[in-house]
């Protein structure tokens, strides 16, 4: 079924939004995005329009609600006093489209330079109109309202500012933290990202659905294949199309292998931050493992494109279940002999415990999802909630933690892996023969001998290349529960092969904009390990 | 030779060049800073990792600090924003010093054609060496070192290198 939005009006907004927060319930804001109508065939009465998800407390149901904006210059109420995840969210919507937010409390560019000129997201904008940046902002602007906040003053209280990032080789990417110290400890901190924006959005309007899978996996590049499938799984959905059973358990195979070596990437090299270098080995080769299995199945290590809309590039090869067999091996091996040095040690659990701790209600305000969000305590995962691809037919447990500290989001990530391996087992074991993709040629491409061999395949063949995938007319917004929380796309069809609009709803994204408050009263050395635990992935916070 | 008798290596000379030796030195002591930025930087931790072990050619000792390295490993896409950073980076570091390009982002951009991505780190540092690949394999990063080892070998050791390069952001 279509999550098709609620027409508002922005006066409106700002009422409707607070009622559905707290007497319907939504309590989880997803995303805020905007539209531009300017290259619709048929435009609507404004130019603008922004688009609000929300999600109901009980996770089931999604609400998307419409406002048109009548004047961007002026612009609409901001609701970044109702949900804390807003905030980020309208700064973006701002950069990209230069929509103003009245009474938002720090209304700038998120994602672009500061001395970029002009809203990139416009249609009018030129995808390829670069602009070089000389200088980095420094940030003072927001520091100085935290610390006059607090009642605190750079010179008279003897603080020290410092970047962590955006060049640092703890902030895992391009992510730049400035913190105010006193001593040790962090009392005020605020984070810039924006450093590895690659014009994802922008691109994705430029290709057909299928090129775009490239794309999608340099997202979130820890676990690629997840990124292709969820893009996939919303466009087939905008189509109503369903994939023939094997081709699912293909999809729930590689995806939780691509999980468990998301997670273990990010533990690897959280516990190398904190300096246990042996778990870094015991956790990152496996890791290589899997990428034998990968590059085998699909050609590549990292970055698979191994998903189509309406199925996958191949089936799987001969022998495949004896190769993923021995990779489930050693990661098991990988995870046992890192637990045997980690757990009941006293050096693990003193760093780790009791560390930024988030409670489930700050938690669900700073919009997070995922493992970091079950750390807290909230038994939210999108394959029970809202099962796709028939998840409630495999034996497999949610994990969830109980502080929400830097030690519940490690160890949620431990007993995930474990959880997901099991998914992969029942599934070799139930897979059937037949299909892996769609059969109709206006969605995937015919057998290459048949190409050569036939006009009608021929032709087939040519239109999908050159024309794309045809997406019926419409807008949608599919979610799926990836290695780091929920990604979703929200995407805008006007019924041709290229999307009139995709936006990603990133996990990490919303992560990174809870850091700077989570690392305050806590030390330099502590910040690390959360930034760690929370495991940003630059490629799909600034895609 | 018998190794046993001292004496005999007491006397020996070898004749060689102030070049041939600094440069016998540099080549197996290169201390790569990795300016790691995206997917390319995760292969690089594959590159690092046992299987593939950098520490074979001499490149292990990874330093975070641009002051004390004398590799510039760029591995990942360099937006605009990130451009200002990467000349701040490139210039900390002491003289001589090599750059290699990880991947299509840094050495062209890559399939990132757009208003956000730098298309191409060589404008805006000088470039030794350029891999392909999105991303490239380990071996590719290590074939870029033993490249990178042997264009130093042929080099004066005590000339400045790249005088002539002037950057996008390099003052006028």
């Amino acid at each position: 079924m279509l999550n098709t939005p609620i027409i508002l009006q922005s006066s409106e907004l700002f009422q409707t939004i607070t009622h559905a927060k707290n007497v319907l319930g939504f309590t989880l804001l997803l995303d805020i995005t905007a539209i531009d109508n300017l290259h619709k065939k048929r435009p609507a009465s404004t130019r603008f329009e922004l688009v609000y998800i929300l999600r109901h407390a009980a996770f089931k149901e999604t609400l998307l609600y419409k406002v048109s904006v009548a004047d961007e210059t002026l612009g609409v109420e901001s609701i970044s006093s109702l949900f804390g995840s807003a905030e980020w969210a309208e700064r973006e919507v701002y950069d990209q489209y230069g929509i103003h937010f009245i009474n938002h409390p720090m209304l700038k560019r998120v994602l672009n330079h500061m001395q970029f000129v002009g809203h990139p997201l416009r249609k009018d904008y030129t995808i390829t109109k670069g602009q070089y940046c000389t200088s980095s902002q420094d940030l003072m602007d927001e520091m100085k309202p935290l610390l006059k906040h607090r009642n605190l003053d750079l010179n008279n209280d003897n603080l020290m500012v410092v970047n962590l990032g955006p060049s640092h080789p703890a902030s895992h990417g391009t992510i730049r933290t400035l913190a105010a110290l006193d001593g040790e400890t962090i009392v005020a901190a605020a984070a810039e990202i924006g450093y590895l924006h690659r014009g994802f959005e922008k691109s994705c309007e430029n290709h057909n659905y299928n090129q775009i899978i490239p794309y999608t996996d340099r997202l979130n590049y820890c676990s690629a294949i997840m990124n292709n499938i969820a893009f996939a799984k919303t466009v087939e959905e905008m189509m109503g199309i369903t994939l023939p059973e094997r081709g699912i358990y293909i999809r729930i195979i590689v995806a939780e292998l691509s999980r468990v070596i998301d997670h273990l990437v990010c533990l690897a090299a959280g516990l190398l931050d904190m300096g246990g270098q042996t778990n870094y080995w015991y956790l990152y080769n496996p890791r290589d493992n899997a990428y034998d299995f990968l590059s085998k199945l699909t050609g590549a290590r990292l970055t698979n494109s191994y998903m189509r809309i309406g199925g996958m590039a191949h089936d799987l090869y001969e022998g495949w279940e004896g190769d993923l067999r021995d990779v489930l091996t050693k990661i098991d091996f990988g995870i046992t002999e890192s637990l045997k040095m980690i757990t009941h040690n006293r050096i693990f659990n003193d760093r780790l415990q009791n560390i930024s701790p988030v409670s489930a209600k700050q938690a669900i305000d700073y919009g997070f999802t995922g493992p970091n969000l079950r750390a807290s305590g909230v038994a939210y995962d999108l394959r029970f909630a809202k099962p796709y691809y028939g998840y409630e037919t495999f034996d497999f447990d949610m994990v969830i933690g109980s502080v929400g500290d830097t030690y519940d989001r490690m160890m949620v990530r431990f007993d995930e892996m474990n959880e997901s391996m099991k998914i992969i087992r029942q599934a070799m074991s139930r897979i059937p023969d037949g299909d892996i993709n769609v059969n109709d040629r206006r969605i995937t491409m015919p057998a290459k001998g048949c190409v050569y061999g036939g006009i009608e395949d021929m032709m087939n063949q040519f239109k999908l290349v050159i024309e794309g995938v045809h997406v019926p007319k419409g807008e949608h917004y599919g979610s799926f529960e990836a290695a780091n929380g929920e990604l979703g796309f929200y995407i805008v069809s006007d019924g041709s092969g290229t999307p009139y609009k995709v936006k990603v709803r990133p996990p990490s994204f919303y992560h990174m904009a809870a850091y700077p408050k989570i690392i305050e009263n806590y030390q330099v050395a502590d910040a690390i390990l959360t930034l760690g635990s929370l495991n940003i992935i630059a490629g799909e916070m600034d895609r | 030779m018998d190794v046993s008798n001292t004496h005999l290596l007491d006397e020996a000379v070898v004749t060689t060049t102030i070049d041939a030796v600094i440069n016998w030195g540099r080549e197996a002591s290169l201390w790569p800073f990795v300016f790691g930025t995206a997917c390319c930087a995760i292969e690089f931790m594959s590159t690092a990792a046992s299987r593939y072990d950098i520490s074979r050619f001499g490149a292990e000792v990874l330093r975070f600090s641009p002051r004390h390295a004398d590799l510039l490993v760029v591995a990942g896409t360099i937006s605009y924003k990130q451009a200002p950073i990467l000349k701040q980076i490139y210039d900390q570091m002491p003289e001589p010093k090599w750059v290699i390009a990880v991947g299509a982002c840094a050495s062209t951009g890559g399939f990132y054609d757009n208003y956000t991505t730098l298309q191409g780190i060589d404008e805006i540092v000088p470039v030794d060496v350029y891999v392909a690949g999105c991303p490239p394999r380990p071996e590719a990063i290590i074939d870029a070192i033993l490249d990178i080892q042997r264009q130093l070998k042929r080099e004066k050791s005590f000339e400045v290198r790249n005088t002539e390069f002037k950057g996008k952001l390099d003052d006028a």
